[in-house]
C-alpha cells in the first residue's frame, strides 16, 4: 500500500513538471494562475506545520515537538542553514524528553 | 559550476532530514531512496511522508504532494522558454525541474541558462539521493522519537515555507492555512486538514487583477 501511495505520487509529480515542458507557455501565462500557484505551497506548508508538530492522529496535543519547532524558529530567525534549524528543533525536542 | 557544487552540498544536509524523516514516518528504506528518485521535489516528498506519518491515507498523501508539486509546472513553462529543448532531452529536463535548477537557470548569465540547469540538476540529484540514502540507513539504527526527528519534520516544513513568505498576503495566506488545519484535524480524517488548507489561498484573491 504504501508502495502503491509512492510510485503514484512520484508519477503525479513528473506528470505536472512534464506537462509544463509540454503546454503552450500563453495556457499558463495569465498572472491570476501564477500568483494561486505561488500561494499554494504556503498554504499547505503552514498546515503541514501544525499537523506535524501539534497533530495526534484526530487529536492535538502541545509538547515536546512544540518545543523544538519554536527552536527550530529561533534558529531560522538567526539565518541558521537548513540542516542547523532541524538538528535544533530535534535535539530539543530530544532533551526535553530525555528529562521528562 | 562551483555554485552548482554549493548547491548540491546544501541540498545533501536537506536530504539527510528527508531521509531520517522518511523512515520515521514509518516508510523502509526502498521506499524512501524511491521517492528521491522517482518524485525528486523535496516539499512534496516531505508532503506525502508527513501525511502518511500522521496516519493520513495514499490518497490524501498523493493529493497533498501533488498539490505541492504544481509549482514545478510553472517552473516547466519558464525553463521550456529559456532552454528551447526538443524531444527526449525534455522529459530529462522535466524531471530535473525544481526550485534549484529553475532559480540557476533563470538566474545565470545570457547564453549560460543551459549549463546552470544541467551542472545544478545532475549536482542536487547526486547529492540528494545519495544523502536520502544516508539518513534513512542512518536513522534505521536508532529510536527516532528519542532523537526527537518527529519534531524535526515540523521544523523542516517551517523551513521551506518560511522563505516563500515574501509579502503579506503570503503571510495571511499563510496563517490561514495554520487555523484552517488546527480546525480540520479533530473532524477530518488525517491528510484532509492539509488539502483543506490549500483553501486559504482564496483569502489572497489571486483572481483580483494586480497593480
Amino acid at each position: 500500500m504504501t508502495w502503491l501511495t509512492v510510485l503514484a505520487g512520484a508519477a503525479l509529480c513528473f506528470v505536472l513538471k512534464l506537462a509544463g515542458w509540454l503546454v503552450p507557455a500563453r495556457l499558463l501565462a495569465d498572472p491570476r494562475i501564477r500568483r494561486a500557484a505561488e500561494l499554494l505551497p504556503v498554504a499547505l506548508l503552514a498546515a503541514l506545520v501544525v499537523v506535524q508538530v501539534l497533530g495526534v492522529g484526530r487529536g492535538l496535543q502541545v509538547d515536546a515537538r512544540a518545543a523544538g519547532l519554536l527552536a527550530g524558529a529561533a534558529a531560522l530567525a538567526l539565518r541558521a542553514p537548513f540542516l542547523v534549524v532541524v538538528v535544533v528543533a530535534a535535539a530539543t525536542a530530544a532533551l526535553l524528553r530525555a528529562a521528562a | 559550476m562551483r555554485d552548482a557544487v554549493g548547491i548540491g552540498l546544501a541540498v545533501g544536509a536537506y536530504g539527510l532530514s528527508f531521509g531520517a524523516a522518511a523512515r520515521a514516518a514509518g516508510l523502509s528504506v526502498p521506499q524512501a531512496c524511491a521517492l528521491s528518485l522517482l518524485m525528486f521535489t523535496g516539499a512534496s516528498q516531505f508532503a506525502l511522508i508527513g501525511v502518511l506519518g500522521a496516519g493520513g491515507g495514499g490518497l490524501s498523501a498523493v493529493a497533498g504532494a501533488g498539490l505541492l508539486g504544481t509549482r514545478n509546472l510553472l517552473y516547466a513553462v519558464r525553463l521550456a522558454d529559456l532552454l528551447r529543448l526538443r524531444g527526449g532531452r525534455r522529459v530529462l529536463a522535466a524531471q530535473l525541474t525544481i526550485d534549484e535548477t529553475t532559480a540557476m537557470a533563470a538566474g545565470a548569465p545570457v547564453g549560460l541558462s543551459g549549463l546552470g540547469f544541467w551542472a545544478t540538476g545532475a549536482a542536487v540529484y547526486g547529492c540528494w539521493n545519495a544523502a536520502t540514502l544516508l539518513g534513512a540507513v542512518g536513522a534505521g539504527v536508532v529510536d527516532t522519537t528519542a532523537l526527537g526527528l518527529d519534531a524535526a519534520v515540523g521544523a523542516a516544513f517551517l523551513g521551506l515555507l518560511v522563505p516563500q513568505v515574501r509579502d503579506r498576503s503570503a503571510l495571511g495566506v499563510a496563517a490561514c492555512g495554520a487555523a484552517l488545519a488546527v480546525l480540520a484535524i479533530p473532524v477530518t480524517p488525517p491528510g484532509v486538514p492539509v488539502l483543506l488548507a490549500g483553501l486559504a489561498v482564496l483569502l489572497a484573491r489571486p483572481w483580483r487583477p494586480r497593480p
